[in-house]
């Protein structure tokens, strides 16, 4: 599904933040990616869609390799949950944010609508569609932000920090609605381990922008020197 | 949530139901026609207060409380004292040496009454439209995308910024403390250093927020034109509903260029 071979990344000033990465990842696998702040993860993240694109290496996803042409392809393909929902969630108001996808899809409108009552009722947030962003609280705002990429259908998601800043109420309600998404292929950036522990099968270390594990989640989450070396504790 | 700019008051009223579209035509036929009214014909202010109070009321907003609010237009008339002196005309009165023209004092009656009722327009709609609306119907009725997109980003980014701001205030306040016998803060210099500092945050913030927020965009499909739903036709009803005030402000019109002006 993906297939990311010595992917290097710096940015205009010259820090690279990622260096020679090689991962592969099946259809329907729910990988965690772990480590450090500044490891890399979010710039990982933003590759898949093509927001960022790689100063050397290759990524393919779905099988098609990431150039201009086939750009609008994979953004369908990738659905990019960022950290903040408050940068995900633009519009006035949460129907258009969630149609914003769809609409840009070139979809009919009938089916733009249908996607957007779709993807509020796989949220539990039906009832949100004529709010108004700014005033909904954190974990409404994080479900709203994963219902503007599940309206677009994405075959891959790809989360940053999803249970960053959440009480652990509106944690666990997330955590919950990650488990029932079934078909799609997940891809978590995040520091929490009990989250990677209830969610994901595999877990990839990465630190200082290379990747130092990789393997099942139940072996990597007990192996506390490794968690420790890389910044992280085990759950 | 500290702040938010949307001066929307639900309600049921027959104005809040409007068709948001028709609603924005007539406010800005209102505006204008308002601003077009002939100096001196002074029988049509009061014709005026009447139209918008009538809106007010069907919006269950009072006369008295629309007034008011409407005077937040009054400070900014203070651009205007200087017509009291400088048009020429008969003089009315000598204060402080200077005199007074009577042509000067009604320009500047008439630009005090013109935008005292203008505000109330804006105020009207305002209050009696959610913002979103707002943003459709300008869509809607074919104004600029590249404008009505820049309105909607900036209403919807400023009540995160104006948080953002009070979160730097109280973690300044939080850290002003001073020793007893000691003036509190440094001089006046150190101050403004301090505040440009903080302008400078919000700033490199904001920048950095817009980027990401154009990731989020392109994530989903953005190449650079906004899309929306095609907006639903426009009824008869709601067409009749907004064709009335204007007509009132027509004959008001009439009346004044005809008969007052």
């Amino acid at each position: 599904m993906i297939e990311i071979e010595e992917l290097t990344f710096c940015y205009p000033d010259g820090q690279c933040a990622l260096s020679g990465v090689t991962l592969r990842v099946e259809a329907g696998e729910r990988v965690a990616l772990v480590g450090p702040n500044g490891a890399g993860k979010s710039t990982l993240l933003l590759h898949l869609n093509g927001i960022l694109r790689a100063t050397e290496g290759t990524i393919r996803t779905g099988g098609l390799a990431l150039t201009d042409r086939t750009l609008g392809q994979i953004r369908v393909m990738v659905g990019l949950v960022f950290q903040n929902p408050d940068d995900q969630l633009f519009s006035p108001r949460v129907f258009e944010d969630v149609a914003f996808g769809p609409l840009h899809m070139g979809l009919p409108e009938d089916e733009v609508r249908e996607r957007v009552q779709g993807a509020l009722a796989a949220v539990g947030m039906s009832a949100y569609a004529g709010r108004v962003s700014y005033h909904l609280s954190l974990g409404e705002k994080k479900r709203i932000a994963l219902a503007t990429v599940l309206s677009m259908e994405p075959r891959i998601l790809a989360l940053d920090e999803p249970t960053a800043g959440l009480d652990p109420r509106a944690r666990r309600s997330l955590i919950k609605l990650l488990q029932g998404l079934d078909g799609q292929t997940l891809l978590i950036a995040s520091h929490d381990m009990r989250l990677v522990r209830d969610l994901c099968t595999r877990m990839v270390v990465l630190d200082g922008g290379a990747v130092v594990a990789d393997g099942p989640t139940e072996v990597l989450i007990h192996d506390s020197s490794l968690l420790e070396q890389h910044g992280l504790e085990s759950a | 949530m500290i702040h938010s700019l949307d001066r929307y008051q639900p309600g049921h009223s027959p104005l809040h139901q409007g068709d948001p579209r028709v609603k924005v035509v007539v406010a800005f036929a209102l505006i204008g026609g308002i601003a077009l009214t002939p100096e001196r014909a002074w029988p049509a202010y009061p014709a005026l207060w009447t139209l918008v109070a009538g809106l007010g009321a069907l919006a269950g907003l009072s006369a008295g409380r629309l007034a008011r609010l409407g005077s937040v237009a009054l400070p900014f008339m203070l651009a205007a004292v200087p017509l009291l002196f400088t048009m020429p005309g008969e003089t009315l009165a000598i204060g402080g040496g200077i005199a007074i023209s009577q042509a000067g004092l009604a320009r500047f009656v008439t630009l005090l009454l013109k935008s005292w009722l203008s505000v109330q327009v804006a105020l009207l709609l305002a209050m009696t439209t959610p913002f979103a609306d707002l943003v459709w119907a300008l869509g809607s009725l074919r104004v600029p995308g590249t404008l009505v997109t820049l309105i909607a980003f900036m209403v919807r980014y400023l009540s995160t910024l104006s948080d953002e701001a009070q979160r730097l205030l109280r973690a300044r306040a939080a850290r002003s403390a001073w020793g007893a016998g000691r003036p509190a803060g440094g001089s006046l210099l150190w101050r403004a250093r301090v505040t440009g500092g903080m302008v400078g945050n919000l700033f490199l913030r904001s920048y950095e927020r817009s980027e990401r927020v154009y990731a989020a965009m392109v994530a989903r499909g953005y190449a650079g034109e906004m899309r929306q739903l095609a907006p639903p036709p426009l009824s008869w009803r709601a067409v009749l509903a907004g064709a009335m005030p204007l007509a009132i402000l027509g004959l008001i019109q009439l009346a004044a260029v005809v008969w007052w002006g």
